[in-house]
């Protein structure tokens, strides 16, 4: 089958269903906030309590298309993110499944202590769309790049957290959110990043999916970064280096199972983020090894520094949260073995 | 509809209880509010024994009013009310505060049936209210929401964006009332942040503002049915009221806003009380 699929990669597991082009370079594109706005919708057909609030970021948070479907059940708040997140707390006290939606740095950002007594406290299933997260949001700078999100909200009892890879996995997290009755926050990107998982590729809140298979060392990784780490384990074959990649889309609660056993068969950890090192994906990874299983470990994500403006491209290398990286935190952290 | 002057005094006598068991419940406590439950006394009582269309004993009877407490830290108020109209026994109230209780230290909607937010964190319980008026209307449900309110509590900017919100969708279905007591933890809201002019202030966010005296039964009922009536905008009573209402040295000073009595303050403020007996409404006239 190999033969067939020059660009496929040989220790890529076969039941993740990714896309048969991983490599080429004509793979589809899309945002992953794409993806939810499609999702959205569909979940919007199966629950006619699913009602969408948004802060006058309607089309870039890709809600135009839940808008045009069911113009009764999508509210517009105004640029208000505290009193969208308690208003949607009452309404789901009446029924409604709200999803609320606004850029990251917003919403959970500015609104952190609305969902934190309202949201998580009350345990109303609302559920929090962020928007334009990471250093890749590009030229609008700082301000603008949620880097601190996921630290947020994976401090919060009964929240969910999920960062879904690409298009076709935000689609399926927002159907599977939709099920969820709780808090639960899915992190999206502005930028178009490559789709390469499959409507086949299995999703399950709360399960980590193994990629590619490897002894060596384990790349733990979630959103758009998991492409760049596929990359980069691809480089390494060439250096005879087994790279296990695991996409890590639900932070919390995290795959406890899946992890530690990596952990005892590879003996090294690379986690990868668009995110602060501090507080993100891989801090919750390194609670979870600490605590059970204590292994090498290096952090791929923003070190302790805010963005800038700038190409998504020149953010994501001017923050080392490319495959190059990548490479070069797997050849360290090979040493510490 | 015409509430008779037996019922009336009813409602007195039973605010004074309440305001007894309120004494009651801080001191033993320890810890709490003082001015913000004795005065809003009257109007959770009227609400509950009048104007609220609820079933004690089924607190999730999905056709109820809602009642949201947004300054939730006069909850002492609210429990001890809902303890006399029957949601839970009244020995309860004596668990205030404490380890395991149901009554938690400001309102928890999870921890007690009938408590429908969770609030404290100021402003987030009118937010909270516009959401069930508008998910209430979406559905067409006949109940009103009633969201009780600090007048300190407008320094919140949270309040600004609801009460924009509720008057762009005219929430005709939605009440807030506001105590108007004119203390805050800091002192006198005019000092601390200037409100005034309120009303101004509501009619230019689209609501429909009716200005009472808190501590009138009439008065209250009165307005809340004036509420009903009118079908285009949102309302909001002004309630005016006075802090520490009932306990003559508590009224007016800002200093027992956020503290409680000790047992010889209890015990004087009980003594005071239990001379009031129907006689609030005529002290005040």
């Amino acid at each position: 089958m190999e033969k067939l699929n020059p660009n496929m990669n040989n220790m890529i597991n076969k039941k993740a269903n990714l896309v048969k082009n991983l490599f080429g370079k004509n793979i589809k594109q899309l945002p992953t906030r794409h993806g939810y706005g499609d999702g959205v919708v569909l979940a919007g057909e199966k629950n006619k309590d699913i009602v969408v609030l948004c802060c006058d970021l309607t089309e870039s948070t890709r809600n135009h298309l839940f808008k045009q479907k069911f113009p009764d059940r999508f509210i517009e708040v105004g640029i208000a993110e505290q009193n969208m997140a308690a208003m949607a707390a009452g309404m789901a006290t009446c029924c409604k499944v709200p999803f609320i939606a606004s850029y990251a740095m917003f919403s959970p950002g500015r609104n952190w202590e609305q969902i934190r007594t309202t949201i998580c406290y009350n345990e109303t299933n609302v559920k929090i769309v962020g928007a334009h997260a990471g250093v890749s949001v590009g030229p609008d700078g700082a301000t603008h790049q949620a880097i601190e999100d996921i630290a947020l909200t994976r401090v919060l009892p009964k929240m969910t957290v999920v960062v879904p890879c690409d298009y076709e996995e935000a689609k399926k997290a927002t159907l599977e959110i939709a099920k969820i009755v709780g808090p639960c926050y899915i992190r999206l990107g502005r930028e178009a990043t490559p789709i390469f998982t499959t409507s086949k590729t299995p999703f399950k809140i709360g399960r980590a999916e193994i990629l590619r298979t490897g002894k060596d060392v384990t790349i733990v990784a979630c959103g758009a970064l998991v492409y760049e780490v596929l990359k980069a384990a691809k480089e390494l074959e060439k250096e005879k280096i087994d790279v296990q990649v695991i996409n890590n889309h639900t932070i919390k609660p995290l795959d406890k199972k899946t992890l530690l056993q990596a952990a005892k068969e590879t003996g090294a950890f690379i986690t990868a983020e668009e995110h602060q090192r501090n507080g993100g994906m891989g801090s919750a990874i390194c609670e979870l090894l600490a605590e059970n299983y204590p292994i090498p470990l290096e952090r791929i994500g923003v070190d302790d520094m805010f963005g800038e403006s700038g190409k998504p491209e020149e953010l994501l290398n001017k923050f080392g949260l490319t495959a190059p990286y990548i490479i070069k935190a797997i050849k360290k952290v090979l040493k510490r073995k | 509809m015409h509430t008779s002057d037996r019922e009336i005094k009813k409602m007195e006598k039973i605010a004074n209880y309440i305001r007894k068991d309120i004494i009651k419940m801080l001191l033993k406590a320890g810890s709490g509010h003082s001015a913000g439950p004795l005065g809003m006394t009257d109007v959770f009582t009227t609400l509950y024994f009048s104007v609220l269309n609820h079933k004690p004993k089924q607190p999730n009877w999905p056709d109820r009013d809602r009642l949201v407490l947004s300054n939730g830290h006069i909850c002492p108020v609210q429990y001890a009310t809902m303890a006399h109209a029957g949601y839970f026994p009244k020995k309860e109230l004596m668990t205030l505060r404490q380890f395991g209780t149901r009554l938690q230290g400001h309102p928890h909607r999870t921890a007690l049936p009938g408590i429908e937010a969770t609030s404290g964190p100021l402003g987030e319980g009118i937010s909270q209210a516009v959401g069930m008026a508008y998910a209430a209307r979406m559905d067409k449900k006949k109940y009103n929401i009633y969201c009780l309110m600090g007048d300190g509590e407008l320094n919140e900017g949270i309040v600004w964006e609801a009460l924009m919100f509720a008057g762009k969708q005219k929430l005709a279905n939605l009440t807030a009332i506001i105590d108007r007591n004119n203390i805050q933890i800091d002192g006198n809201t005019e000092d601390v942040m200037p409100l005034e002019p309120l009303r101004e202030k509501f009619e230019s966010f689209g609501w429909y503002v009716i200005d009472i005296d808190g501590h009138n039964i009439t008065d209250i009922i009165d307005a809340c049915n004036e509420a009903k009536a009118v079908v285009e905008r949102p309302v909001i009573i002004i309630a005016h009221t006075i802090p520490g209402k009932g306990v003559d040295f508590m009224e007016y000073d800002f200093t027992w806003h956020g503290k409680v009595p000790k047992e010889g303050e209890a015990m004087k403020a009980l003594s005071e009380l239990r001379t009031l007996g129907g006689k609030i409404k005529s002290e005040h006239e």
